[in-house]
């Protein structure tokens, strides 16, 4: 149980650096630490305990391979949550260097009141 | 074994908060790559691998590119401290999300006891059905391949964004409004 509550804890972090934070550049810091928070957390859903990564060993029967392994269904799908991660950020990024570009600021407040 | 990833998730945690509180953007871009390079590592007590791999590649590539970007601004272009109230009520928002997280996190069986049923079906079918020792990929690669093709494909959407972003207009188009 602790551990799921850890990785709510640091889903609140990012959730208050998305709500409270002004700058643009600490709003998409505060989005990658939210996105950490849910691979944590789906990775410890399939997790048990003294378990083994879901690699299967030379010589290792069916049987006693997935008697020890890990959940590898929710791994697969946080790897392509983090790669799908990636792109985000990359975009958040790009939009971001350009909104500073145009109007001289990164202050999310000031964005509503700076309009065309 | 359990007080390691407690003390590892502790230091991420502290991480990602030092990573929003930083006065230097320079500092905070640098400490959420602590707050990855961390991740990574209980990935891999958590018996993954594959993830923590993935999970260190693509936090350099994050961090490379934030520290570009937040070496372009410059430091005063927008206000890094908040006002009370609002941090105070954002404080307040997160916390009742994690007390509903914790909440739902009651009904689900308690960490590392149980596996859900398609992992066994995995476990037990997939070296023999596809022939890869390793189950992650064999599910990425072979059980759900059109979910791979449909993220390299997001990848794809997401470079040729960020490049029509970032493409200076060409100057003969300048002139031509001028």
């Amino acid at each position: 149980m602790t551990m799921y509550v850890l990785a709510a804890v640091l889903f609140g972090v990012g959730l208050y650096g998305l709500l409270v934070k002004r700058h643009l550049l600490k709003k998409v810091l505060g989005l990658l630490i939210l996105e950490h928070a849910v691979n944590l957390f789906l990775v410890e859903v399939g997790y048990v305990d003294g378990g083994s990564p879901p690699i299967r060993l030379a010589g290792e029967t069916a049987a006693a391979f997935a008697g020890g392994a890990v959940d590898p269904l929710p791994q697969a799908l946080v790897l392509t949550s983090i790669v799908i991660g990636l792109g985000l950020a990359m975009l958040m990024v790009a939009l971001s260097l350009r909104i500073y570009e145009r109007y001289g600021s990164l202050d999310a407040d000031r964005m509503s009141e700076l309009k065309g | 074994m359990d007080f390691v990833l407690y003390g590892l998730t502790g230091f991420v945690i502290l991480g990602s908060i030092a990573a929003l509180e930083m006065k230097s953007l320079l500092s905070a871009v640098i400490a959420v790559g602590v707050v990855g390079l961390g991740l990574s590592i209980v990935f891999l007590l958590l018996g993954a691998p594959d993830i923590a791999i993935t999970q260190v590649v693509v936090e350099v590539i994050v961090v490379t590119v934030l520290i570009r970007a937040a070496s372009r601004v410059p430091a005063e272009t927008a206000p890094l401290r908040t006002g009370r109230t609002r941090t105070l009520a954002g404080a307040g928002l997160a916390l009742v999300a994690v007390g509903l997280l914790v909440a739902a996190f009651q009904t689900l069986p308690a960490f590392g006891t149980q596996r859900f049923a398609p992992a066994l079906w995995y476990l037990e079918q997939a070296t023999e059905l596809t022939g890869a020792a390793n189950v992650v990929t064999a599910i990425l690669l072979d059980f759900r391949a059109y979910d791979t093709l449909g993220e390299a494909t997001v990848i794809l959407t997401a470079v040729v964004g960020a490049l029509a972003v970032l493409r200076r207009p060409s100057r003969r188009k300048e002139k031509s409004h001028v």
